[in-house]
């Protein structure tokens, strides 16, 4: 089998019957993955939205499709920094019941004890009932036409309106060199409220390429937090999708540590009035990785507000990427847009672009974004080691207080405090 | 006193007769076919009786060109534009052999000059300024009409100072050496698909050189004209600064009204030396096009300098206000240690002009620095995007770069767009970026119409406050103009 965008190419038509859901969508998809190929590819021509991230070494692995697992899934969970709260588990891309706990039985026939069934929310699999929902353009994102292509498992979550399901875990383990690529649905009813807590971890050089859309009705509230964690031989692609009705609100925070190469690209739309967005993410990244953090926020609403806070503590060889932008439509009046993106270099070696952009059609708004690259301030190193505190120490301190501002957005202290501790977790790595 | 009753009356005349420079001078041309091939770029390399480096020069530019594609990353649009369907030189006939000296420049010329308020007269200076006030503001000024250099004063004084300041088709002829090392050093021929048409089939242009140590005795300023129909107009600029030494160059332009576009494609390359300075003004003021967006010129400009020596500084000020469409981005390669570059813009956009516009900043060398200040207006149906890049190589040790980009927009059919983009590979390297997005403040509005202001001129007011950090970096003579543009490019935006 060919490696890069013909492999998968040939793996669409070989299994094409098999794949549930809509045919043509998925054919459509595979048209424009022919088109456009993998961005950093050989062929098709340089995309902007690409233009610091080239998926050549993706393009040049090979992934087993039937290789046995060769870690287990079991031992891979139980290292996971698993937090009190319903879970749902996929392995290699396909759900897991046994895996999976605390959800009610009518859902999740086999699953472990349903020790809070509740009617907070339900779960459906993609490969029962497969919803490709209406947010994605995968005639625009080569690597969401992929996901659209072969797309076989993934959840389908639902709080309906007025609910609050309090904390879902969502973790995806890869455990053989082969590539996934779950698509998730979340649908928050009116006023319904949700914390969504995405880990993705495993061990191999696997891809996996997620695209998830996010339904968040008038007055409903969706938390959502990642722990990017992948095996270091991993790619980590991962594409959401979120609609904003009037008054609801879409908080998100994303921590990319892990991977070989990590791209997490965020598309919020802010379409009822009153609606808000808060895109907060950092990457910590050491060695050769590569670490990607692209959102675009459109308000095409009157009245919204959007947030971004984006840090990059970069070491080693890594490089890291940071584009945003903020989208102001038409009539979206009373617009108010902020974003915040900012790059520490710790090594000389590391290397950071950036490309915040606005783009603005209506004059009633207030929109600034900022951007800042550079070392730890040697200031600050001074002070803080002649009042006698040692040099590593000082730097973790000062690393630290840079992150805290993107932290300090999680509200949720359970979520935030363990949150912290990934943190740490890496920094002990590194200073090691 | 006097002076400030006539600037407000001249601002006045300005602002109620909407593009005043959009006169045609009917003047006996000599024009070479429509069309674009090697012929025509051997004719026009034989007109300017150019050496055979140069011929070969224009020729390699051509094969670069026809190889490239017109860029499409730049937010513009426009109808595809028929290479073919252009003069590429048109030239005033001449009398005899050429003017000699200004008293031989065809009156007709010389009178629209005039009524452009371009002083070709020696002794004169430019409108706005009182000339008993200000001692020595004297401007020699290269007169660029399509596409020949028609006038050049004050060539002796300069010459006296060791200052070279000609049309570039003399320095060809006069300096080939000095020419031949540095034309093409900063913007290759195959640079980008414009600066490459332009090398194949530049006309004209203004060289600048000075020498070690020389503090050029007045500023130096080029006006470009566009007048024949269907012509483009390719300009090349070459400025050099030996070590040391010191310009300040500004740039001026203007065209006819007219219906259909016009295609205007310049390169402007500039090098400076250990310690050496160059200040570049524009004041672009092309002819923009109609109300409905008919007609205007295309601006796609390439200009870049490179400070190639210790403690360089380049800067770039610049007023946008013409074109149908600007696509312009003047850069600095900062390559010596210590090095400076300097991007002050203010772009304005009507109508349905659209601006793509910013700067590059390349820091190559330990210690240099950079500032880049913009401040773009977008009004009536208009697009207004700032595009940068700021790149601090793995050499540029305690580099710095400060970038401040403000958007104001007045109107709810205009855009303002924000497209930066910062590299850095320097852990020691500094960067910051801040960009902001909004409308004239209701209490700035209030505040001024509450003392009596017209909301025209209270607009104006806060728009001139808006670009104030820009303006002043702007010499006097140009402040003036350029806030007389200001208010004329925003004439009907309100209410």
């Amino acid at each position: 089998m060919s490696t890069g965008a013909a492999g998968f190419l040939e793996r669409y038509d070989s299994v094409l019957n098999a794949l549930p859901g809509d045919s043509a969508l998925r054919a459509a998809a595979a048209d424009a993955f022919r088109t456009v190929g993998l961005p950093g590819g050989t062929r098709g021509r340089p995309i902007e939205a690409w233009k610091y991230t080239s998926l050549r070494a993706l393009a040049e692995t090979k992934f087993h499709r039937d290789a046995a697992p060769r870690h287990e899934a079991e031992t891979i969970l139980a290292n996971l920094p698993l937090l009190d709260a319903p879970r749902i588990v996929f392995v290699d891309g396909v759900l897991r019941a046994d895996l999976s706990v605390m959800l009610a039985p009518s859902v999740m026939p086999g699953a472990g004890p349903a020790s809070t069934p509740s009617s907070a929310f339900s779960v459906a699999r993609f490969a029962d009932q497969a919803d490709f929902g209406t947010l994605t353009w995968p005639d625009r994102e080569p690597m969401v036409a992929l996901n659209t292509m072969l797309a076989e498992d993934g959840a389908i979550l639902h709080v309906p309106a007025g609910h609050d399901a309090g904390i879902v875990q969502l973790i995806s383990i890869a455990t053989s060199d082969a590539d996934f690529h779950p698509r998730h649905t979340i649908r928050l009813g009116e006023n319904a409220r949700l914390a969504l807590v995405e880990i993705a971890a495993g061990q191999g050089a696997y891809l996996l390429n997620t695209v998830a859309e996010i339904h968040v009705a008038d007055g409903a509230a969706l938390t959502h937090v990642r722990l990017q964690n992948e095996a270091a031989m991993a790619f980590h692609v991962s594409t959401t999708y979120a609609d904003v009705q009037a008054g609801g609100t879409y908080d998100s925070f994303t921590l990319n540590i892990g991977a070989r190469l990590c791209r997490t690209e965020v598309h919020a739309q802010l379409s009822g009035a009153g609606a808000a967005a808060h895109l907060n993410a950092a990457q910590l990244l050491v060695g050769s990785q590569h670490g990607d953090f692209t959102s675009v926020v459109s308000h095409t609403a009157p009245n919204c507000q959007s947030r971004q806070t984006v840090k990059n503590v970069l070491a080693g060889r890594s490089r890291g990427v940071f584009q945003g932008r903020i989208e102001v439509a038409r009539g979206a009046q009373k617009t108010d847009g902020y974003q915040m993106n900012q790059a520490l270099l710790l090594s000389p070696h590391a290397e950071i672009d950036t490309k915040p952009e606005l783009e603005i059609f209506a004059d009633d708004v207030k929109c600034s974004h900022g951007a800042t690259v550079g070392e730890l301030d040697a200031d600050q190193m001074f002070y803080l080691r002649s009042r006698g505190v040692p040099e590593a120490e000082a730097r973790a301190i000062l690393v630290r207080a840079f992150l805290t501002e993107a932290l300090d957005a999680v509200t949720d202290e359970t979520i935030r405090a363990w949150l912290e501790n990934a943190v740490a977790g890496w920094w002990e790595k590194l200073a090691a | 006193m006097a002076a400030d009753t006539e600037t407000l009356d001249t601002v006045q005349s300005v602002t109620q007769s909407g593009y005043k420079w959009g006169f045609e001078t009917d003047i006996e041309m000599d024009i070479a076919p429509k069309g674009l091939n090697e012929d025509i770029i051997r004719l026009i390399s034989s007109r300017k009786q150019e050496p055979e480096w140069m011929l070969a020069w224009r020729l390699k530019a051509f094969a670069a060109w026809q190889a490239m594609q017109e860029p499409q990353w730049a937010r513009v649009e426009h109808p595809p534009i028929d290479y073919q369907e252009l003069h590429y030189y048109a030239a005033p006939k001449k009398k005899s052999d050429g003017p000699k000296s200004l008293d031989e420049v065809d009156p007709a010329l010389l009178a629209m000059y005039e009524k452009l308020g371009i002083p070709l007269k020696e002794r004169a200076i430019l409108a706005g300024v009182d000339p008993d006030s200000v001692e020595n503001r004297q401007v020699a000024v290269d007169a660029v009409f399509d596409s020949v250099s028609v006038a050049t004063t004050f060539q002796e004084t300069l010459r006296k100072a060791g200052v070279i300041f000609c049309p570039i088709s003399e320095a060809i002829r006069e300096y080939p050496d000095l020419v031949q090392q540095y034309l093409g050093t900063v913007v290759p021929v195959g640079d980008n698909f414009f600066a490459a048409l332009n090398s194949a089939v530049f006309t004209d242009g203004s060289f600048v050189f000075i020498p070690r140590g020389v503090r050029c005795p007045m500023e130096l300023s080029t006006y470009f004209r566009i007048n024949t129909r269907n012509t483009g107009q390719f300009e090349r600029t070459l400025i050099i600064a030996e070590e040391r030494s010191y310009v300040s160059y500004l740039e001026g332009c203007t065209a006819p009204q007219r219906d259909e576009n016009q295609l205007h494609a310049a390169v402007v390359e500039l090098v400076a030396m250990d310690d050496a300075q160059i200040k570049y003004s524009t004041v672009q003021n092309w002819y923009p096009g109609d109300a409905e967006g008919k007609g205007g010129i295309y601006n796609f400009v390439t200009k870049r300098g490179a400070c190639r020596g210790a403690r360089s500084k380049i800067s770039w000020t610049q007023v946008e206000t013409g074109s149908a469409i600007t696509w312009k981005y003047p850069s600095c390669v900062l390559q010596g240690e210590d090095s400076v570059g300097e991007f002050y813009s203010v772009a304005v956009t009507n109508s349905h002009q659209q601006a793509d516009t910013g700067t590059k900043m390349i820091h190559v060398g330990r210690g240099s620095r950079s500032t880049i200040v913009s401040k773009g207006i977008s009004a009536g149906k208009s697009n207004n995007t700032y595009r940068g890049l700021v790149r601090m190589l793995p050499g540029a040790a305690n580099a710095r770069n400060y970038t401040q980009c403000d958007s104001l927009l007045i109107g709810d059919q205009c855009g303002a767009h924000t497209v930066p983009y910062i590299e850095s590979r320097n852990p020691t390297a500094k960067v910051e970026h801040e960009a902001t997005t909004s409308k004239i403040a209701e209490d700035q509005l209030f505040y001024c119409r509450q003392r009596g202001l017209s909301e025209e001129d209270a607009v104006g007011l806060i728009v001139n406050g808006f670009c104030k950090d820009v303006l002043k970096e702007l010499p006097m003579e140009f402040a003036v103009e350029a806030q007389k543009l200001l208010a004329v490019s925003l004439e009907g935006s309100v209410g």
